[in-house]
């Protein structure tokens, strides 16, 4: 993948271009929630837990035709060299906001008027990539929950660094600020259709190259849902609930 | 907020357990539920664990920064806790400012290291007057099935006494982006560790569940640690609207000297001897 004129040669982690990190799953890491998961991959790591369906409130703002999906995401305050305040803040708002839409397009709650189904999404440890990471426990927490899912989610961020399209970017690529410098592209994927969830992107980039990294992003997002499958199957097939 | 609420039947059925001596997982009024530790749990922390009582259970880590000292005490280092009690945790939490009961939570650990001395702090002194370490602890509890104080305290003392100093650069007076093998300064033997009694029906009960937790109207938590050989109390926090009788505190008080014999050099073993 990477062009002749690229800075970016060689991946600081050796991997391919087109490799993800080492990725673990557990399945029902929170034995008192309805649903949960935690997703790793590299040194980024994301827990999910689902509760619900329960009754909506206040109830001037439930929805009689179909319960409603909300996703709440935090990172640890620790989870990062600089400490974050604990707390809600403009980023993690808007992650939530944009990881809500992205599991609201494929979990049905037609079944659930009036109700809620909430997701809490907590970042112990960090190494870029975590909302993505988040969206991949969150999808495993909400099958672990049982919720109606039209489809599952992988989510995988692609990352252009200088001219070279890679897939799963860490710290140190997202940091990097020679030639283009660094573009980040969170992309989440419907397992069955195959369709975008959720895309962001900061950054340079041409159409063309986009184009490339959405491809790029789909393949990956491919590896991911035979992880997350596995590890619900095997949650399911007598597995303990640990 | 709302409250946990326990079904009549059951709360009459932990009752009948509780005036038996017994308890409706099996174990006994003063037992505490099996402990599970998992130390460096995030890499960018300078010391973090994942402590599991029974199904409760936190994360917390130690971040270190840089701030100008209090007038009142301009050659010490200064001590932060926070604790998030997370909706993730409990049906019982909102999102948002934290509730009461974090605000309490976090209270109550942070007097139970500030008072005992553990953490050295005038060996946290940069510059008197003008820099000196800023240690934060953070809590993040993800499960709360009871007694979270208790886990969240033990959580804290091992975040603690594995923390590694970052590195210093004095010329530019900055933090450099790695730790350094140097430990959190502390005075070991000034550990005091958090243990919570609650009292239902009369029998106190150590290490309650969710559910003993929601019937029980008199709680009290007690720091406590070791001078000379023996028992030294350092914090304490009576919650609730129940009373303490005179005879209750009698028996608090022999109860927390079994288990301080017990529990104590067991604390001790994870927070220092453990470490790797």
């Amino acid at each position: 993948m990477a062009k002749k004129e690229s800075l970016y040669k060689k991946r600081s982690d050796g991997r391919k271009f087109d490799e993800i990190r080492e990725i673990k799953v557990k399945v029902g890491i929170v034995p008192s929630a309805d649903g949960s998961a935690m997703f790793q991959t590299g040194k980024t790591q994301a827990i999910a837990v689902v509760r619900g369906p329960r009754t909506f409130h206040p109830q001037h703002m439930q929805n009689p035709e179909k319960g409603m999906l909300r996703v709440n995401y935090g990172m640890m305050p620790f989870s990062v060299w600089d400490r974050i305040r604990p707390g809600p803040s403009r980023r993690s708002e808007e992650i939530s906001k944009v990881s809500e839409w992205a599991l609201s397009s494929v979990v049905d709650l037609s079944g659930f008027p009036n109700a809620v189904v909430d997701v809490f999404i907590q970042i112990p440890q960090a190494d870029a990539g975590t909302r993505v990471a988040g969206l991949n426990a969150a999808a495993m927490a909400l099958a672990h929950a049982g919720i109606p899912m039209k489809e599952m989610i992988s989510a995988i961020s692609v990352g252009k660094i200088d001219k070279t399209i890679v897939v799963d970017v860490n710290k140190e690529e997202e940091d990097f600020k020679e030639g283009e410098g660094s573009t980040d592209i969170p992309i989440a994927v419907t397992s069955r259709t195959g369709d975008i969830a959720l895309l962001q992107l900061d950054g340079k980039i041409s159409p063309e190259e986009l184009k490339e990294a959405i491809k790029a992003g789909k393949e990956a997002c491919k590896e991911i849902l035979k992880i997350q499958t596995k590890a619900l199957k095997d949650s399911s097939n007598g597995g303990s609930n640990e | 907020m709302s409250d946990f609420i326990v079904p009549k039947l059951q709360k009459e059925k932990i009752i009948e357990y509780i005036n038996q001596g017994k308890r409706l997982d099996g174990r006994d009024l003063g037992d505490y539920r099996e402990i599970e530790i998992e130390r460096n749990v995030s890499v960018n922390a300078e010391s973090s664990v994942r402590v599991k009582i029974g199904k409760t259970e936190v994360f917390a880590g130690v971040k270190l920064g840089i701030i100008e000292p209090y007038p009142d005490s301009p050659d010490e280092g200064t001590f932060m806790t926070s604790a998030e009690l997370h909706p993730m945790a409990s049906e019982q939490y909102d999102i948002g400012k934290p509730g009461i009961e974090s605000v309490e939570l976090a209270r109550v650990i942070d007097r139970g290291i500030r008072e005992s001395g553990f953490i050295d702090f005038k060996k946290l002194c940069i510059k008197e007057g003008e820099k000196v370490w800023q240690v934060f602890l953070d809590i993040v509890a993800i499960n709360d099935n009871g007694n979270l104080i208790d886990v969240a305290g033990l959580a804290s003392l091992i975040a603690l006494g594995s923390a590694k100093m970052p590195v210093y650069n004095e010329k530019e007076e900055k933090i450099e982006h790695e730790l350094s093998n140097e430990p959190l300064p502390l005075n070991k033997e000034a550990m005091s560790f958090n243990i919570t009694l609650h009292k239902i029906n009369n029998s106190i009960l150590l290490d309650v569940d969710k559910e003993e937790e929601a019937i029980s109207n008199c709680r009290l938590s007690i720091a406590i640690g070791e001078a000379n050989g023996k028992l030294r109390i350092t914090a304490m926090q009576k919650g609730k609207e129940g009373v303490i009788t005179e005879k209750d505190m009698e028996n608090i008080l022999n109860l927390v000297e079994d288990k301080w014999k017990e529990i104590f050099p067991k604390v001790k073993g994870y927070v220092f001897e453990e470490n790797d």
